[in-house]
């Protein structure tokens, strides 16, 4: 089994992705809605990492 | 007015039966996607399988390991059977991880927590395509 070494924002990005495209396909009712959801939740994803990111970077000190 | 409320909320769809949605569901357990595809749903089939198998297989190369079922203080029983109900969840992926002894021991660090979440949330969206299995097996949903 190869092995895979990611980095923290590689690791999340690729969890955004996959959960994105599970939580679009499940949920609308439309090809068009689903494709519209699955971004705006990855669009979501990548928003709260990089805020979350920063704002640990700033509460650290 | 208000009664009429009540009246809505109480006629809920009957169940369906049990033949109808439960080999689709158990489909779709087993293998990710199965379900949909066993509905002639291809296309969100092909995309669930693929997904889920894909981070389900890297939380594997990430050296994750599987949840096992203890019991003690309540976080420990949460977080152990909780995990555990989760890999169970990803179907014949972890059944064969398993059987050809992939599981890696718990190690401390940060890609193999990762490992082992990815693990655990591939199970959990599986349930996901499940319970839209049922829906659209019951007739809720196309």
């Amino acid at each position: 089994m190869p092995k895979m070494n990611l980095s923290h924002f590689e690791a999340a990005i690729l969890f955004a992705l996959f959960t994105s495209v599970v939580l679009g396909v499940v949920t609308k009712q439309t090809d068009r809605d689903r494709l519209h959801y699955g971004v705006y939740i990855f669009v979501c994803f990548v928003v709260a990492l990089f805020g979350l990111g920063w704002l640990m970077y700033l509460g650290h000190g | 007015m208000a009664k009429e409320k009540v009246k809505q909320k109480e006629q809920k769809p009957p169940a369906p039966p049990v033949g109808v949605w439960a080999p689709a569901v158990a489909l779709g357990w087993l293998v990710p996607g199965a379900g949909h595809l066993f509905l002639k749903r291809t296309g969100r089939g092909l995309l669930l399988l693929a997904s889920i198998t894909a981070m389900f297989l890297c939380g594997l190369m990430m050296r994750g390991a599987m949840y096992q079922p203890q019991t003690g203080d309540l976080l420990t029983t949460l977080i152990n059977t909780g995990g555990f109900i989760g890999d169970l969840c990803s179907g014949l992926l972890y059944l064969l991880t398993v059987a050809f002894g992939y599981n890696q021991p718990d190690v401390a660090g940060a890609v193999h927590d990762y490992g082992t979440k990815f693990l655990v949330a591939a199970g959990l969206l599986n349930v996901l395509a499940m319970v839209d299995v049922f829906e659209i097996a019951a007739g809720r949903k196309d």
